[in-house]
Order: C-alpha cells, then sequence, then structure tokens
C-alpha cells in the first residue's frame, strides 16, 4: 500500500536550518533517515521537503494571504510517499523521522484515484 | 479419526431446531475463528461478517433440511468464502472503485482450506486494539468480531445508542481497511505496548456495565473471562496475560456475594465465594510471579488475592494490601489506584492518613468522581466529622447513577445526622 509521511516540524527544527551551528547535525540526521530508513523501505520512494511556514501563501475562497494555513508552532516541513506492505511497516518508518521528537508525523494512505 | 469432509451430514435430528441448535453453538464456539480466518488476508472485516452472516443464514435453512454437516465450521467457512469471492466480484462487474479486488480474490483463494482451519483469533485481537484504532471502540470492536456480540447488545453496556455504536463500529473497520492495518500477530519488541492494548482492551470489557455491584445482569464479565483465557491459551508464557486471568477470576469469584443489594467487600460473607474460581485464581497468579516481574495486572491480581485470603484466614492484611497498593502507584499510576489505596490507608493507619492522602490528589480531577467522594466520606464519618461526611456522601450520591451501589451510599448518609 501507498502511504504519505508528512512532516510536521517544529518551529526550533525549522530554525536549525538556517543556523550555522545547528545545519550541520540536522542535515546529517535527515540524510541519515533517508538513506538508511526511507529509500530502504522503498528504492521508488517519492518526497519534498519543503521551504520554511513563512515563504507559504494560503488563498480561502478567493482571498490570498501572507503565510500558511494554520498559525502553530508545528508546521508542514515536507513530506514522503512510499509503497509499504501495510499500515505497521509505515508506521515503523514514520517513527524514526527526526521531526517526531520535537514536532510530530501523520501517517495516510494514498487514495488511488479512481480510473 | 473422522474425515473433515463438509458435504458429509450426520444424518441425525433433521428438523429446523437440531439445525438451530448446532449453528447457534457453532456461531458462539467458532464464531471469531471464522472471522478472523475471512479477513486474515483481505483486512475487511465488514464483508468477511456480511460474507459469515449468510453463511450462517444458508446453514439453518438447509441444515433443518438435509442434516448438520460433519464439520459445520468448515461448511460454514467454505459457504462463507464463496459468498466473500462473490461480493468481491460483483464489485468487480459493477464497477464500483475497489482498488484491490485482484488482490482480494487472490488473497480468499489462499486462505486454508476446511479441515485445517488455523486459529487467527490472536492476530484478531491484535488489530482490534492496534494503536491506529481509537481506544473507546478497541473493547466495542473486539466484542463483536471475535465473540459475534450484536451492536445492540454491546451498546448498552457501553451506555451509547445502537446506532451511535454502530456508526463507531463502522468507521473503524473502514479504518483498518482503507488504512490497511494488518491481521498479524506483531513481533515481541513491540509486546509490550501491544499486549497491554489488547489486555487492557478485555479489562475494559469487565469494568463496563459493572457499575458499583449491580446484578451483573448488563455485564460483560463471561466475554471478558472468555477472552482473557483466550488470550492465556495463546501465549502461556506471558506473566500478564495470567495475571489478567487471576484479577478476573478473583472478582467473579465474588459474584454470589453481591447479587441483590449492594454489599461492600468488608461486609460480604465468604461463605459465599466461589473456592474453586479462587483456586484457580491462585494457580493463574502463581504462574505470572513465575514468569515474569509483576505489572499493572499482577499487582492488581495480588491485591485480589489479599482479599481472597480473608475466606480462609477470616481477616484482611491491610498492611500487606498497603504495600502491594504502593507498587501498584508507581508501576500504573491512575486516580482509581491512589482513591483505592487512601481507602486501605484508612483500616490500616486511620482516617487522618486517608484524608491527607486524598487531599493530595489533583482536585480539579477528583471533584466528579464518585469513589473519590465515598472514600472521602467513610474517612471523614470514621473520624466522626459527621457533618462533612454527610455532605461528601451527598456529592458521591449525586455522582452515582441509579443503582443498588447507590442505595448503600444512601443508607451511610442517613446514618450521618448532620
Amino acid at each position: 500500500m501507498r502511504y504519505m509521511i508528512t512532516i510536521h516540524e517544529h518551529e526550533e527544527d525549522f530554525a536549525a536550518r538556517n543556523n550555522p551551528d545547528l545545519a550541520p547535525a540536522y542535515w546529517a540526521t535527515w540524510h541519515a533517515y533517508f538513506a538508511n530508513e526511507v529509500a530502504a523501505a522503498d528504492p521508488n520512494q517519492t518526497g519534498a521537503a519543503l521551504q520554511d511556514p513563512a515563504t507559504a501563501t494560503t488563498i480561502r475562497g478567493t482571498t490570498i494571504q501572507d503565510g500558511p494555513f494554520a498559525d502553530s508552532k508545528e508546521q508542514l516541513g515536507g513530506f514522503f510517499i512510499v509503497d509499504v506492505e501495510n499500515l505497521d511497516v509505515a508506521l515503523k518508518l514514520a517513527a524514526k523521522c527526526p521531526a517526531c521528537e520535537k514536532g510530530g508525523v501523520e501517517v495516510r494512505p494514498v487514495l488511488p484515484v479512481p480510473s | 479419526m473422522r474425515t473433515s469432509d463438509p458435504c458429509r451430514t450426520i444424518p441425525v435430528g433433521r428438523d429446523a431446531q437440531t439445525a438451530n441448535r448446532v449453528a447457534d453453538l457453532a456461531a458462539r464456539r467458532a464464531y471469531g475463528r471464522l472471522l478472523a480466518s475471512l479477513c486474515q488476508r483481505t483486512c475487511d472485516v465488514a464483508a468477511a461478517e456480511d460474507a459469515l452472516a449468510d453463511a450462517f443464514a444458508i446453514a439453518l435453512h438447509r441444515w433443518a433440511e438435509q442434516g448438520v454437516p460433519d464439520s459445520p465450521e468448515a461448511w460454514l467457512l467454505q459457504v462463507a468464502r464463496r459468498k466473500l469471492v462473490d461480493s468481491v466480484r460483483r464489485a468487480e462487474t459493477r464497477k464500483t472503485y475497489e482498488p484491490d479486488a485482484v488482490r482480494v480474490i487472490e488473497a480468499l483463494t489462499m486462505v486454508q482450506s476446511p479441515g485445517q482451519l488455523a486459529d487467527h483469533r490472536l492476530a484478531l485481537l491484535f488489530t482490534c486494539a492496534h494503536p491506529a484504532i481509537d481506544p473507546s471502540v478497541r473493547t466495542p470492536l473486539m466484542l463483536q468480531t471475535v465473540l459475534g456480540l450484536e451492536a445492540a447488545r454491546i451498546a448498552s453496556v457501553f451506555l451509547v445508542s445502537t446506532s451511535a455504536m454502530a456508526q463507531r463500529l463502522v468507521r473503524a473497520k473502514t479504518k483498518i481497511k482503507a488504512a490497511g492495518i494488518p491481521f498479524v500477530v506483531p513481533e515481541p519488541d513491540v509486546w509490550p505496548v501491544r499486549l497491554d492494548a489488547v489486555l487492557s482492551a478485555i479489562y475494559a470489557a469487565y469494568t463496563a456495565g459493572w457499575n458499583w455491584g449491580g446484578d451483573g445482569s448488563a455485564d460483560l464479565a463471561d466475554e471478558a473471562e472468555w477472552l482473557a483465557r483466550l488470550v492465556c491459551e495463546f501465549l502461556p508464557e506471558t506473566a500478564e496475560a495470567h495475571a489478567l486471568v487471576a484479577l478476573i477470576l478473583y472478582c467473579e469469584s465474588r459474584r454470589p456475594a453481591r447479587t441483590g443489594a449492594y454489599v461492600p467487600l468488608s461486609d460480604q460473607d465468604t461463605d459465599q465465594w466461589d473456592q474453586a474460581r479462587i483456586e484457580e485464581a491462585d494457580t493463574h497468579l502463581r504462574t505470572a510471579a513465575r514468569l515474569g516481574p509483576p505489572g499493572r495486572y499482577q499487582f492488581e491480581a495480588a491485591i485480589q488475592s489479599v482479599h481472597a485470603d480473608r475466606q480462609r484466614t477470616g481477616q484482611t492484611n491491610w498492611s500487606a494490601l498497603l504495600a502491594i497498593y504502593d507498587a501498584l502507584c508507581v508501576e500504573a499510576p491512575s486516580l482509581g489506584a491512589e482513591i483505592a489505596r487512601a481507602a486501605v490507608l484508612l483500616e490500616a493507619r486511620g482516617p487522618i492518613e486517608a484524608l491527607k492522602a486524598l487531599d493530595a490528589l489533583p482536585s480539579e480531577k477528583v471533584g466528579s468522581h464518585a469513589p473519590y467522594w465515598a472514600t472521602r466520606a467513610h474517612a471523614l464519618k470514621r473520624g466522626n466529622d459527621m457533618a462533612s461526611a454527610h455532605e461528601a456522601f451527598g456529592n458521591a450520591i449525586a455522582l452515582t447513577p441509579e443503582s443498588p451501589a447507590r442505595g448503600y451510599l444512601e443508607h451511610q448518609r442517613d446514618q450521618c445526622f448532620s
């Protein structure tokens, strides 16, 4: 089954990306997670990291607004889509995500669109 | 040895009554095993339930006419499996959206052939208590899938409407299928969490509807006892599974002494306690102690074994109870355990110590908790503060639904002339 793992990073993690003291460790952790866990679970995975929530633009109805959807300490920081055997495998993979420590992740099955 | 050819029939009792009785027996004995077999590879509980219901309906009709098959379970599985394959194919031809139709049909053909019924009920229990399932629906889901209980009966015990309960159950089954929750027994490395969820759900079935000494007609004690024994049978080397069986057996041993009016534990006639159940509980508790370090259920069972000892010794060892409660409150802290510990303190060291322990509990949590007020009232009464005791009993009564237990509290309050 295909699952989307959405990564909700804490504001401190977003800040770490641009902090010269913290950035090396931040990226090393993510590279290790990606190589050893995500790509190992599904070599054909897809995904992307997203820029800072402050760069987001929201549209509701016809109103265009600066900023992300909800104003909270955790914001969408990226996502993966993996094809794995079942929810237990997806949860095991998601639980190791570096974002879990301060933020969290959501695991949801991908809806196969009817042809 | 009898072969289990599902087409062979027992030539006796070709009448509707026998068919009914055999179908009913098969239903109760085999429901969970059949359902677990049917949904093990498809993850579709609702479709398996429908197919099984169809199979039971056909059985009632067919067995009345042609006699009961040699192996009713295998017969039911074969018919239910055919129904399930049919429904998947029908959905496919109607172009109903069914993403995994091919996979489902393949999986169904892999279901064990009749006569070699593997028992997947443990996997089913783990699925029902999966962390991705809302905790409040885990117990109802178990009762329905493993024991075949109807939503109406489950709803009445959990004090919600049948439609609300049915809706919750449907939502949970949809989640299992859509999210791909597997029907497997998890690896032992995650057991501490996963097995605890299974045992908690069974314990919740035991306590549901128990409501302070009701007459037992509305609770699920038998079902919970049965489920706990089932886990024990599957996992005989697991300490907490034995401890849970012991806990339930100790509590059930006192059922004969608490029918009708509410009789508190300390006033119960121990001659009415079920000796056989106590002995069986002792055996399970000893097994649990031998198998592993004590966990929550082992402490709770040990507490009940101290109470059960009164049948033998004529008195309660309050200091032993206090020591076990101290350990329980460290191992598995809960408001209920803290309040019960205060009640033991009242007996072991008197009202001042008990009230001190109750005062230390977070007031925002205990205010709407009937056992807190009842325990507090007893301690105040023992300390001769009758006006405060009267008020505390009043609070407890206001929080207790109409029941024999409430009658007991009212009687206690009336003894505190304020």
